[in-house]
């Protein structure tokens, strides 16, 4: 049972499957840049000769697009390297 | 290989971490550059074809001033030195980790200072051009969506550094579990992943800063 468990070790158990749950936000990114992609394949085939114009436009709004998933990556980060609610409880 | 700053100054233990160090040397890098470039610009005559680094630079100095000209429109042209400043400093600071020390830019202060700039640029620029009670206003465009506006005006500045902050971080940190894990045989696929990490995403990411730079100071401008 949970009887030898310090709170430390629990604290810490608890951030690694709250990193692991922040990364799920990683499919939103996956699905969205891939949909911009495929217009703008379309796009390139349907004008050839705009293409340097069409894939700046993609880059742009794919690099905008892709916060989401990055806010998600941070916040893991800060959960598995920084542990602040393991400080927070020290201190308490 | 990590070079770090620890003095004693007026008293007090002072720490300047490695990436802050790393930002004095890109700095520093970069004036010497300037000066170089400078003293051959005095030195070429105007009517012969330009060679090897002034070419380069012209090309380069062209292609900003294209960029900045399309995005921000003739009558605002001032903005183009401060642009390539930039582009310059954030290039070659993303480009760092390619040399084997950690990039400034991997450090949230050094982005967040950056992200803090253009929004001062934006206000003030927003502020110049709708007047000071007009600039109230404008946050209370249907009244009752301004605590939406003003949370939308701070994300900002939060957005771009984070963008910036994430993209580097998490290759910084991917190759630092690579070389510790796989120690001699690293050499196999690192250069691969160099090249995507340091290369395309840093210049990527430069471009889509720069980019964002000028749209939300254009954008306030009108």
């Amino acid at each position: 049972m949970l009887q030898g468990i310090t709170s430390e070790a629990f604290i810490l158990g608890c951030s690694a499957i709250g990193a692991g749950l922040a990364m799920i936000a990683g499919i939103g990114p996956g699905i969205g840049q891939g949909h911009a992609a495929a217009r703008a394949a379309e796009a390139v085939g349907r004008q050839p000769e705009a293409q340097g114009d069409i894939v700046r436009t993609m880059l742009l709004g794919q690099a905008v697009a892709e916060t989401t998933g990055i806010y998600g990556l941070v916040i893991a980060i800060i959960l598995l390297f920084v542990r602040p609610l393991l400080t927070a409880y020290l201190n308490l | 290989m990590k070079i770090e700053i620890a003095m004693k100054l007026f008293g007090k233990d002072i720490l300047i971490p490695d990436s802050i160090v790393n930002s004095f040397i890109i700095v520093i890098i970069l004036s010497i550059f300037a000066i170089v470039v400078n003293s051959k610009i005095k030195k070429a005559k105007l009517d012969d074809k330009p060679s090897g680094l002034l070419n380069f630079m012209e090309a380069v100095v062209g292609t900003i001033n294209g960029l900045v000209k399309d995005t921000m429109g003739l009558k605002n042209m001032f903005f183009a030195p401060y642009i390539t400043t930039l582009i310059l400093y954030l290039a070659v600071a993303n480009l760092f980790g390619l040399l084997g020390f950690t990039p400034p830019t991997s450090d949230y202060s050094v982005t967040l200072s950056l992200a803090l700039i253009t929004f001062t640029l934006t206000q003030i620029f927003r502020f110049k051009s709708l007047g000071f009670l007009g600039y109230f206003k404008s946050f209370a465009d249907p009244a009752f969506l301004t605590p939406l506006n003003v949370i939308g005006e701070l994300a900002n500045p939060v957005s771009l550094s984070f963008r910036l902050f994430g993209n580097i971080l998490s290759g910084v940190i991917i190759m630092g579990l690579l070389y510790s894990a796989l120690g001699y045989f690293a050499p196999i696929i690192t250069p691969v992943l160099h090249g995507y990490f340091d290369v395309f995403s840093g210049l990527l990411q430069t471009f889509i800063f720069a980019m964002l730079t000028m749209i939300f100071i254009s954008s306030a401008m009108e």
